[in-house]
């Protein structure tokens, strides 16, 4: 990573609280008009991240650099505070209408009344609270006091926008339809986003890239789907949503094609790594396909295993199958394929998956 | 009941006549009770703030000893305001003892605990990233504060209503550093302490009430003040 081309970039970041490490950054930085999402476990340090982000958490050691400047004194971090805005889990709006809440961030800058109104009108119509601009803030619904919040942040026209997991306390289908508003507007306007959240399908579906943070460090940066098919470790692994992640040995490399033993069975990989290293090998559960007939004779996949199901749990449109194959692996098939193999628990299938579909890493990474 | 009725008539009377002295015992009243809140909110909400939005050691203990003096009693503040002002007294070179600027002295002391216990409750009842919020918008220091004092506005003018109802009615302090000297340092409280031990119940009786009164619409003013603007 390097730090030119970057708006903001943090260099040997180290931030402590009462004498435990909360955050050890060694670089980070984030591009102009890039949507980054950082997510992790609770506590391992996303949101103390924004915090020093947004220059309201001064850290023990390290430096933040906005546009090749360091913000250190007073003055650079107001300056930098004025360019930037923050949204948090909770909206936080002031007691007074909706209209002064959005209103409040251009007023502290001194904007004219003229401009301050055509502004916040604009936004309130962005956000789809124009009818709401004279109602108090305390009697709005959480969609639509999150939407003010936005609303007050984006009424600055920052350069850089931070949210904090902003959609966490609210309803599915509240959140489903702010996120695509959100969606719409920072495309529109092409503005720097970080946003912390939980939800990896948020993650997944606006942002440029993901960084995956574990106890104060950042484990893993880079595209939705580097991050989600080739982690680095186990525990991004584990983090992503790989159900199965199994301990091998490697047999054998014809050119990088693998021969693995796990737990006795031979499955074919693709990959760099030499006889007689042991890998984990990642398979994310929709790669897992089922079938009641042996399915060599027609397959692509070069790994078909006889499997009985031992459990099968209900995922929201999916079924996830906990399978036995010699190893433990999990599938998830939707509930009509289900209904047409007619399957149940204690059934024996073939569960099949190609090599492409194994995601390796050295063990001990 | 005779009593009662006189006092009310007695008291109707001197509201109407405009008696003098009354009218004058009433404007000491409020001006030296009055002077005395200013005074109290100035530090109360200041000092409120310092302790609301700063860790330091020792901010429990502070906050407790506050605390315990919402409920100082005035005979005390009177007392050691006495020995403070007294000719030879620490601060006798002030040369106060007896006057409406002593009992301003003493009442101050007694609502200012009073303001600032309620102030630091109120600041303390914020969300605790509302300060980080306003600093994100983009907030000077002193942008904040304004800010945050204009969120606690409700609490805090329940702050003030209570410094001023806590230094209107007492006469302990008042009676002990302003003497109850007639036309000087004589207010509606020791007034009527000194009618009611004279058994003129009636001149008690209508101090009390024209009290009452006073306390009703100043606080009626204070309310006004709390309740306006608040968005539908």
């Amino acid at each position: 990573m390097s730090t030119t081309g970057s708006i903001v970039s943090i260099e040997n970041l180290k931030v402590e609280l009462g004498g435990v490490s909360i955050l050890d950054i060694p670089s980070f930085c984030i591009a102009e008009k890039e949507f980054v999402s950082l997510i992790g476990p609770n506590g391992s340090g996303k949101s103390t991240l924004l915090l020093v982000l947004n220059s309201l958490l001064k850290p023990v050691a390290g430096r933040v650099v906005y546009r090749g400047e360091e913000i250190s004194s007073r003055e650079a971090t107001f300056r930098y505070r004025r360019m930037v805005s923050m949204v948090f889990q909770e909206p936080l709006l002031f007691d007074t209408t909706v209209y002064k809440n959005v209103a409040s961030g251009l007023k502290i800058r001194g904007i004219k009344r003229d401009e301050i109104r055509e502004r916040v009108m604009r936004y309130l119509k962005c956000f789809n609270i124009e009818h709401l601009a004279n109602r108090s803030a305390r009697k709005l619904s959480g969609g639509e006091s999150q939407r003010t919040s936005l609303a007050r942040a984006f009424a600055i026209e920052p350069e850089i926008i931070f949210l904090d997991e902003p959609f966490s306390a609210l309803d599915p289908p509240t959140r489903h339809a702010l996120t695509d508003d959100l969606e719409k507007i920072v495309r529109e306007t092409g503005i720097t986003t970080v946003m912390v959240t939980h939800d990896q399908s948020e993650a997944l579906r606006m942002s440029d890239r993901i960084a995956v943070m574990n106890s104060g460090q950042i484990v893993q940066s880079g595209t939705p789907s580097e991050v989600m098919n080739h982690p680095v470790n186990e525990f991004v692994a584990n983090f992503v949503g790989m159900e199965t992640i199994l301990v091998g040995s490697v047999l054998k490399n014809n050119d990088g094609f693998m021969l693995i033993s796990i737990s006795g069975r031979e499955v074919d990989a693709i990959g760099e790594f030499q006889p007689d290293e042991e890998v984990y090998c990642c398979i994310r559960p929709e790669n897992v396909t089922i079938e009641i007939r042996d399915p060599d004779d027609f397959t692509s996949a070069r790994n078909v295993f006889a499997a009985r199901i031992l459990d099968i749990d209900s995922m929201g449109p999916f079924l996830k199958l906990s399978l036995d194959c010699g190893f433990p692996l999990v599938s998830y098939v939707t509930r009509e394929a289900f209904a047409t193999l007619g399957l149940a628990e204690g059934n024996d299938v073939y569960a099949s998956f190609k090599a492409t579909s194994i995601h390796l890493i050295r063990k001990g990474v | 009941m005779d009593l009662i009725l006189e006092g009310l008539l007695k008291a109707f009377q001197l509201i109407v006549s405009l008696d003098p002295e009354v009218l004058g015992i009433t404007w000491l009243s409020l001006k030296v009770s009055g002077v005395a809140t200013l005074i109290s909110v100035f530090i109360g909400i200041s000092c409120g703030l310092l302790v609301a939005l700063n860790r330091f050691p020792g901010k429990k203990l502070l906050v407790s000893v506050v605390n315990t003096g919402m409920g100082l009693p005035p005979v005390v503040v009177g007392l050691f305001v006495t020995v403070f002002l007294w000719r030879n007294g620490p601060l006798g070179f002030l040369d106060i003892l007896y006057t409406p600027s002593a009992m301003i002295f003493a009442q101050a002391i007694i609502a200012t605990p009073i303001v600032m216990g309620i102030s630091i409750a109120a600041l303390q009842n914020l969300p605790a990233k509302m300060r980080l919020q306003i600093l994100s918008l983009g907030a000077t220091r002193l942008q904040m504060v304004r800010i945050l004092i204009r969120e606690a506005r409700l609490p805090l003018m329940a702050a003030v209503m209570a410094g001023f109802g806590g230094v209107i009615s007492e006469v302990g302090a008042s009676i002990m550093v302003g003497g109850n000297i007639m036309g000087y340092s004589r207010v509606l409280t020791t007034a009527t302490v000194m009618e009611t031990g004279r058994g003129n119940f009636d001149v008690a009786f209508a101090l009390s009430i024209i009290l009452l009164l006073l306390v009703f619409l100043v606080n009626y003013l204070f309310t006004l003040i709390q309740q306006r603007e608040r968005p539908r």
